[in-house]
Order: structure tokens, then C-alpha cells, then sequence
């Protein structure tokens, strides 16, 4: 009796979620969770009557997924927050170059894609140093090792060093200065620390604003956000914080980038490049920059105007992929130097 | 030695056989099926833990192991402690006492069920943070800076055992509450005839009595606590758990990562074994059936004033302050969130709590059936393998589900693939491996009240095991069979990781759109749907404490 009701409503859950067996459609694996990113796939959908079925989920639950499902994957394109892991997918084999007129048209940066077109980066967001208007000279911090400096003793705020945007950026460092040039940096960032670190890249400028700490690490678009948001305090937050690119003078600041991968057993291979080259296309590169505060990669398309008054800057020329490499080492000196 | 003795023993193969199939009959056999079907994906993460990394352990022995167990360690005790003393002292208020507004008491004190860890984690460092509105009101309306003030660190090992401790009190309080509902006022009285005051007969009648439920409850906040990540993540507390994502994601080691998660299981099992063995022989069935309304000393007006404040501080920090909080983020933030969209998360997240708790109480109950007519010991050993899955972060069952998922791609030629994208068949398994000891709990202690009599009585007059199941057991287990379905249904509608992973194409459910908006960094977005989850959460919550109140033989039922 029980078991009946149990398939019953298994099978009628399943039916009413059940994807539509048709070919019109792609079934899209996705680490970014931004509700901006909906109209992108909307648009998309009008305009070629594609359905486009989505699973949101941590990137590396993803990867353990599609290994699971093996041939018998519905997955057609494959998007992270963090290329690191597109090209850790692409190293395993689960993804498969994908190339055409249209994307080649787009002219993406080397560093920002897969040289085969494994991987196609979207957007990225800089790492910049945030800090506190009233108690920081502009110019007094440049780089990310000054984070390092005796000077900003008790006076540095990061989140956590288990987040990927810092296991991230400390791989960069290990590419840039090898490795023990990276732990000795470690370890004066973590000396500095005005608190434990905690919380978001939000949570880390709106301490900078009311005085828990002088300067911190946070991501450009959480920046773009406050400046742009609808609520009062978050305006005033923004107001009592400059920026700095690190890195200028020399490699250049570090980026995180986001991006999108067809998946070697794709059942909808056409359909996932259709989307891919509609990512690029200057209409869903417009909506990452408006609607989320990303950077985009194709370069005819401008930044939001806000992000556009923070300042131009120079990003690191080195492949996501190069630094990906490096994070278990990363992690290892991170555990070494304490930064939790 | 052994040698002589193997062939001097009476049975070749095919006996030995045929005598433990005698002792585990098939009722015990299907129960050791489904039990370990349960166990499958949780023993894939111990095979997957084959390949050792030496290098990596000596480096997190050196560096963060001896963290990630002292935090554990001092977690678990602030909460076992927290949990144990509020959930008791509450039940016993409200249970023994008669005061005005004992009855409001009793169910508000369950509401904090409803509200999901995380969410109360996000709500609480986010107001008493240094940059949070508390702080920031306190530093605008003294002039004060950062230094002049003294103020509680909510992002500590402390702030994390508060608060994961006021939402998992509710647990010690409904299953001890049950248990002193249940207790026969005969074994109350004859300790009072012999000369206990009415604490002394709490003391040395009622709370050993009720043993099995406190060990219980502490049991299931204790499990929790270790599975969770969630909620610690925000506080800063590096537990085992977050030790487990930490190897397994940032320093990519699979194998590492399945080794911690494997002690970790070790120690849950190690600590279910050494509570059974210290309980030995002690039985705790009622020797009497003489009910009637518990005799509640009316309590005067001061008396009811201590009342209300035991029982109304732990749901002011575990549903009023967080819900207020929550309110307020709602009112200042507003929503994107469209009609449709909400319907949609609200009508899934439905969907999945109750073919999940029909599904995981139903395989319990076949599970518990079997057990209790099994001589060979091999159908309850299964059924605590099963029981694991409490302690085991949901991310963890959901990857084992995936290893082993994929192992029957390779051997069986399953369409692994079609049947995670299309059903739910993934999401409801999960949901089995992380609550199957939530139902089998408290139909394991409904079955030890009804005692061996009736079922004696029944088989003797020619009942088979499956019709006492169905004539006598069923109706006898009703009430235990609804609290074990709601308890399920609230725990289905917080759960995150398990359904994140293993859900089909476009099923997003109300906490999964929390994650999102949190995840984000939007909580003032994340704040409605963290509210409806506890609003969806209250309905069998507030059921389940009507449920047990009508339970009780010689009360109104």
C-alpha cells in the first residue's frame, strides 16, 4: 500500500518535472546562480525556441555528476564561476573542443579561453584591494603583497582562504613568485589581520566602511553592486571607499573568470554551441556587464559605466588555467600560514 | 586449533545456511536488503577512501586536523549540553506542571524545528556582526569605535553551539516530552509513596525512565551537528565536516577527503555502540497499562512566571528573534522573486517532503518489522549501518550516490544519466540514506512501548508477522507513525546539498533559491524564501505536537 503511493507520487513528481524528449532544447550544468543570468537564457529561448533545462550546483558536485553519468549525461554545456575547474573538466576528458566563425569572431583574449576551445571564458571580476577613504592615503597600497607589509598590522579583512576567489589568488602568487615567496606572503597577510577571517567580499567592504578594518580583498562586481544598489546604506557604504587595481606596474591584477564548456557527450552538441556563441554575442555580454557587474570577455562590449569610473586596468596576462594547477599546493600553504 | 574445531562442528556449509535462514526468516532478510541499499552509497565513501595519501595526512596532522577535531569536539559538547538541559527542563516544565498558557508553550516550543540552521546562521552573524545593524546602531548611539566596546564574538565555537543548539533543542524536548506523556503515573505515584519529593520522583523515576528518548534526542542534535556545514561555514568554525570539503574541493583529494568522512563515521558508530552497551539489560516497557491524565500541580503566579521564561527562551533565540530578523530583511529589501516562480519553489519543495517522508518512514517501518523478527542479529546490525546516513553530510551522501550510481552504469548498463535529469528517483534516495533513523527513531521506540505481550498474544491465535504488523502494530503505531512522517517532511524541506546535486532539470525548491540568493551575497533576497520554508515547516510541526499530546493513553484521543 505504501510502496504504490510512494511510486505514484514519485512518478507524478517525476512527470511534472520530467524534461520534454525533443531535440529543440539544451540541458545546461551551472555553478553561477544569478538571477540576471534568467533573461540571458530567456532572451535566448525567444529568439531560437531552444528550451534551455538547467541544474545549478557547486562546480566540483557538478564534475562528479557528469563523471557518474558518463555517456548516458544529459548534459550539453557545462558553466562554473571559477575556469579553473572548466579546465580541470577539460583535462579529464569530459569536454570537447568546440569552435566556429562565430565564436573565433568574438576575438576573446588568449588568456580568457581554452587555445583548442575546450573552455570559453564569459566574464571575470577583479580582485581589487578595498579600503577606508578617512584612514588610507590613495597610493599607500599598491600591490598584493603590500597586503603583507608590517604597516597593515591588525588592519586587513579577508573572508575565508577556503573560498576559491582566495584559494584562487593565492595560486596566482604561487604562478607569479613560487612557493616560498607565497607562504612568507601568507603568513604577513594573516599576521595583519584585523579579525579572524569571515563573512563574504560584502561582508568584508561594509567592515572597511564602518572601521573593523582598514583595507580588504573583495571581487569588483560586489563593489558595483553597493555603488548601484537601491538602498540608501548601501550607497553610503559605497561612498566611504576607494579602490585600488593591484599590481599595476607590474603582472598586472588578478581576475577571476567565469565560463562555459561543451560537453564531450552532449546529446544537443548543436545546440550547446548555439547557446556558447550566444554567451559571446554582444546582447548576453551587455547583460553580464549591466546586470551582474562582470567584466565581459568579448572586448566590443564596455563595462558597466560604474565599473567604468572605478578605473581601467591591467589584468594578468597568465591563462586561468596556468594558476588552476596550483591550488592544492595553495591550500596547503594556506593551512601552513593559517589563513582559514 | 581453529582448524579442529571448524571440522568438528556439526554443520557443513549448506546448514549453516539453512540455520541462519531459520533464525532471519524472510522478513529479516528484506529488512537486511533495504537496510543495506540504505548503507550502499555511504560504503562506497569507504572504498573510495582506499588509496592512501600519506603525504597529505602527516601535512594536515602538522597543520589543521588537530583544529577541525578540537572545534568538533568542543561543538558537540556545547550543544549535547545545551540541547540536553533546555529540551529536559522544557519538557518537564510543560509536561508536569499546569500553569496559564501551558498550552501555547507547548507548541511554540517545537517551532524552532521549522527553521533551518543555516538560515538561522545567516540571520544572527549577519545582525551581531561588527558591521551589523546591532553594533552599528549601539556604535552610532554612543559615539563609540571600534575598541571602546566589549561585545560578544558571534563568530566563535560559542555563537556556533548557541545557535545550531537553539533550533536542535526541539528534538530532546518532543521525544522526552513523549516519553513523560507516556510514562504510567503508577511508576510516578509508587515513587512517591516511597517517600520522593515530586523533583526526586523526576530525578530518580521519570528521567531514567525516559533514558532512551534523551539519548535519543541528544542523538539526533549531536548527528546533525556533525553533519552539518552550512550553518558552521558562516561562523568561521572549521569543524570535521568542513575539514571534509576542504580536502576533498581546495586541496583535490577525493581519497583524503572519504578517509576523514569514513572517521568521522567510525566515531558516530563507535558512540551508538558504547550507549547500547552501557544501557546492558535495562528494558523500559511500562508494566502496567493504568493511565490517566498526568496529575499537574497547578503553579502559582510566580512559579508560572519561571515557567514561561524556561520555555519561552529558547524559542525567543530559535524562531522569534531569527523570524523578526528575517521580517525585517524582507521589509528592507523587497523581492524579485514573481508569483509564478514562487508557486513553483513552494509547490516542489511540497512535492519532495511528502513522497520523501512516505517514502523513508514506509521503508523504516519494513525495515523495523524485520529486525524485530530476526534471531540472527545480522538484520538490526544492518539497520545501524543504515542509521549512519543522519551523520553524514548531505554533500557526502549525495557524491556516494553518484560513485555508486556510476558503478551500476559500468556493471549493470543503467541510464544513470536519464534517470538523475528526468525523476526524482535520485533526490527521494538521498533523502532515505540522510533520514531513514529519523522515522526508524521513533517507530523503534513506538514498538518498544506496545511490548512483546500483544504480539504474543496475536501469533498465538494464529496471526502470521505481517497481519500483527498490519492489525495490531499499525493502529498501536499510528501516533509514532505520524511524528516520524512529520519530522521527515520538516527535515526534507531545509535540506540543501542532497537535493541541489541529485535533482532533476528546473526543479529548484524554496531552499534551494534561499542558497542561491545567500550565495550570492543577497540575504535580504534570501530572507522570503527562508521565511516560507518555516512556514511550509510549521503546518506538520504544529500537527505534531497536537499529535502528541492526543497521544497519550488516558488522555482525550
Amino acid at each position: 500500500m505504501f510502496i504504490s503511493k510512494i511510486a505514484g507520487l514519485a512518478f507524478a513528481a517525476g512527470a511534472l518535472t520530467a524534461v520534454s524528449v525533443q531535440a529543440q532544447e539544451v540541458n545546461v550544468y551551472n555553478s553561477r546562480h544569478y538571477n540576471t543570468d534568467r533573461v540571458i537564457y530567456e532572451t535566448f529561448t525567444k529568439s531560437t525556441g531552444i528550451k534551455v533545462n538547467i541544474i545549478e550546483g557547486n562546480h566540483d558536485e557538478l564534475i562528479q555528476r557528469l563523471k557518474s553519468e558518463g555517456a548516458s549525461s544529459p548534459a550539453d554545456l557545462f558553466i562554473t564561476v571559477d575556469a579553473g575547474r572548466l579546465a580541470a573538466a577539460a583535462k579529464e576528458g569530459l569536454l570537447a573542443p568546440v569552435t566556429s566563425p562565430a565564436l573565433e569572431a568574438v576575438k576573446v583574449p588568449a588568456n580568457l579561453r581554452d587555445p583548442d576551445g575546450a573552455w570559453w571564458g564569459l566574464s571575470s571580476r577583479a580582485r581589487i584591494i578595498v579600503y577606508a577613504l578617512d584612514r588610507v592615503k590613495p597610493g599607500a597600497i599598491t600591490t598584493y603583497e603590500d597586503l603583507a607589509k608590517p604597516e597593515w598590522k591588525h588592519r586587513v579583512l579577508t573572508r575565508s582562504g577556503t573560498h576559491p576567489y582566495s584559494l584562487a589568488l593565492t595560486a596566482s602568487m604561487i604562478e607569479a613568485k613560487g612557493d616560498e615567496a607565497t607562504e612568507e606572503w601568507v603568513k604577513g597577510l594573516v599576521a595583519n589581520l584585523a579579525r579572524p577571517p569571515q563573512g563574504g567580499d560584502t561582508d568584508q567592504i561594509k567592515a572597511v566602511a564602518v572601521g573593523e578594518g582598514d583595507v580588504a580583498l573583495a571581487n569588483t562586481y560586489y563593489v558595483g553592486k553597493l555603488i548601484t544598489s537601491a538602498k540608501q546604506e548601501d550607497r553610503e557604504v559605497a561612498a566611504k571607499i576607494g579602490v585600488v587595481f593591484p599590481n599595476q606596474s607590474d603582472r598586472g591584477t588578478h581576475v577571476n573568470l567565469s565560463g562555459a564548456g561543451v560537453v564531450k557527450t552532449a546529446p544537443h552538441p548543436e545546440n550547446a554551441r548555439k547557446l556558447l556563441e550566444y554567451l559571446l554575442s554582444p546582447e548576453a555580454q551587455r547583460q553580464f556587464a549591466d546586470g551582474n557587474m562582470e567584466y565581459p570577455v568579448n572586448p566590443a562590449v564596455a563595462p558597466h559605466p560604474e565599473l567604468t569610473k572605478l578605473g581601467s586596468f591591467k589584468p594578468a596576462a597568465v591563462n586561468a588555467a596556468a594558476f588552476a594547477a596550483h591550488t592544492p599546493q595553495a591550500m596547503r600553504i594556506m593551512d601552513r600560514a593559517g589563513w582559514k | 586449533m581453529a582448524m579442529a574445531t571448524d571440522a568438528t562442528s556439526p554443520g557443513s556449509p549448506a546448514v549453516s545456511v539453512r540455520r541462519l535462514w531459520s533464525r532471519i526468516g524472510p522478513t529479516g532478510l528484506l529488512a537486511v536488503i533495504l537496510a543495506l541499499a540504505i548503507a550502499l552509497p555511504i560504503l562506497a565513501v569507504f572504498v573510495q577512501s582506499a588509496g592512501v595519501s600519506t603525504d597529505l595526512w602527516s601535512h594536515m596532522a602538522r597543520t589543521v586536523l588537530p583544529g577541525y577535531i578540537v572545534n568538533t569536539l568542543v561543538l558537540l559538547g556545547i550543544v549535547g549540553v545545551v540541547t540536553l538541559v533546555t529540551g529536559v527542563a522544557c519538557a518537564w516544565t510543560v509536561t508536569m506542571h499546569d500553569f496559564r498558557g501551558r498550552g501555547v508553550l507547548q507548541w511554540l516550543l517545537l517551532l524552532p524545528l521549522a527553521m533551518p540552521a543555516y538560515v538561522l546562521a545567516y540571520t544572527y552573524t549577519d545582525f551581531l556582526q561588527f558591521a551589523g545593524p546591532l553594533q552599528s546602531a549601539l556604535r552610532a548611539a554612543f559615539g563609540w569605535r571600534r575598541g571602546d566596546y566589549w561585545f560578544p564574538e558571534i563568530h566563535t565555537a560559542w555563537g556556533a553551539g548557541l545557535v545550531l543548539s537553539s533550533v536542535l533543542y526541539p528534538y530532546v524536548y518532543v521525544l522526552t516530552r513523549a516519553a513523560f506523556l507516556e510514562q504510567s503515573v503508577c511508576v510516578l505515584e509508587a515513587g512517591r509513596t516511597l517517600g520522593c519529593t515530586a523533583f526526586g520522583a523526576f530525578r530518580r523515576v521519570a528521567l531514567p525512565l525516559a533514558r532512551p528518548a534523551l539519548v535519543a534526542g541528544v542523538g539526533y542534535a549531536l548527528m546533525e551537528t556533525l553533519a552539518d556545514f552550512g550553518a558552521v561555514r558562516y561562523f568561521g568554525i572549521d569543524t570535521f565536516t568542513v575539514g571534509i570539503y576542504r580536502t576533498w574541493f581546495a586541496l583535490g583529494d577525493p581519497a583524503a577527503a572519504a578517509q576523514l568522512a569514513s572517521v568521522l563515521l567510525l566515531v558516530v558508530l563507535a558512540l551508538v555502540a558504547l550507549e547500547r552497551l552501557s544501557r546492558g539489560r535495562m528494558r523500559f516497557h511500562q508494566t502496567t497499562s493504568r493511565y490517566r491524565a498526568l496529575p499537574a500541580p497547578r503553579l502559582s503566579p510566580g512559579g508560572t512566571v519561571v515557567a514561561w521564561i524556561v520555555c519561552l527562551t529558547p524559542v525567543l533565540f530559535g524562531f522569534l528573534l531569527p523570524a523578526a530578523i528575517l521580517i525585517r530583511m524582507i521589509l528592507r529589501g523587497g523581492t524579485e522573486l514573481t508569483l509564478a516562480r514562487f508557486t513553483d519553489l513552494t509547490v516542489n519543495t511540497f512535492i519532495l517532503g511528502a513522497a520523501g517522508a512516505l517514502l523513508v518512514v514506509g521503508i523504516a517501518l519494513l525495515v523495523i518489522h524485520g529486525v524485530r523478527h530476526d534471531r540472527s542479529g545480522l538484520a538490526g546490525g544492518a539497520a545501524k549501518l543504515a542509521s549512519l546516513g543522519y551523520a553524514t553530510p548531505g554533500t557526502v551522501i549525495a557524491v556516494g550516490i553518484l560513485i555508486a550510481a556510476g558503478l551500476m552504469r559500468d556493471w549493470a548498463g543503467w541510464p544513470v544519466g536519464a534517470i538523475l535529469g528526468t525523476t526524482i528517483a535520485g533526490i527521494l534516495y538521498g533523502y532515505l540514506i540522510r533520514f531513514f533513523v529519523v522515522a526508524y527513531g521513533p517507530l523503534e521506540s513506538g514498538f518498544a512501548k506496545i511490548g512483546p505481550n500483544l504480539e504474543g498474544a496475536a501469533r498465538s491465535l494464529g496471526h502470521t508477522p505481517w497481519q500483527v504488523l498490519r492489525r495490531v502494530h499499525l493502529p498501536l503505531l499510528r501516533p509514532s507513525l505520524l511524528s516520524a512522517a512529520m519530522l521527515v517532511f520538516v527535515d526534507i524541506t531545509k535540506e540543501l546539498p542532497a537535493t541541489m546535486i541529485l535533482r532533476p532539470f528546473n526543479v529548484d525548491t524554496l531552499a534551494i533559491e534561499a542558497f542561491r540568493m545567500a550565495s550570492t551575497e543577497r540575504l535580504d533576497d534570501a530572507a522570503l524564501p527562508a521565511l516560507v520554508i518555516v512556514l511550509v515547516g510549521l503546518l506538520p510541526v504544529i500537527y505534531l505536537s497536537r499529535s502528541i499530546a492526543a497521544a497519550r493513553p488516558g488522555h482525550r484521543g
